[in-house]
């Protein structure tokens, strides 16, 4: 769920998705799943959005001003403390 | 459960890499790939959010007859960026 919550945070961001197969896919993230099913705007390609399942995606270049380390953090702590009970 | 429960002991696997939280380290990843980065976040399937990452990629050079005549690499560097644990095969603090 935790990274559910980071993605959510994350939409109307400008993102790099790297692919498993190597492409790459530049656009304004406009939504995210559960599975980390992706949605993008504004790609630069012959199609202007698109939709990409979660388990193909290698990495997901993030502006570095969008991101709480801190928050993030303790986010982690948190979520793997109660993974436990 | 069994044991005092001390935040701080290491119980489970994950444990060792909650220590890590806010330091550098060392990601072995599937496709013969490694990543060096500052480690933020991670989740049970090992997605990982890491910061001033630096990528490398082995490519192995192979003839025709299929003998290896070299590993090149080639490196990359990202400012953050989430990883897909499903690609993950070890983490581990760097070799310092």
């Amino acid at each position: 769920m935790l990274m559910f919550s980071v993605f959510k945070t994350l939409t109307e961001q400008v993102v790099t998705v790297e692919l498993k197969n190597d492409l790459c896919v530049m656009g304004t993230l406009k939504s995210v799943d559960q599975f980390l099913n992706i949605r993008l705007d504004n790609i630069k390609m012959s199609v202007k959005n698109c939709f990409i399942r979660g388990s193909v995606v290698r990495y997901v270049q993030i502006p570095r001003t969008a991101v709480d380390t801190t928050l993030l953090e303790d986010a982690t702590r948190r979520e793997a403390q109660e993974g436990k009970k | 459960m069994d044991g005092p429960d001390i935040p701080t002991s290491v119980n489970e696997p994950l444990d060792l890499v909650k220590l890590s939280l806010s330091e550098r380290v060392f990601v072995k990843l599937r496709g013969d790939r490694t990543l060096q980065g500052v480690l933020h976040a991670y989740d049970a399937h090992m997605n990982l959010v890491l910061s001033e990452v630096e990528e490398t990629v082995s490519i192995i050079d192979v003839s025709e007859d299929g003998v290896a005549q070299g590993v090149r690499t080639a490196k990359r560097n990202m400012d953050m960026l989430f990883v897909r644990g499903d690609a993950v095969i070890m983490i581990a603090p760097p070799s310092s």
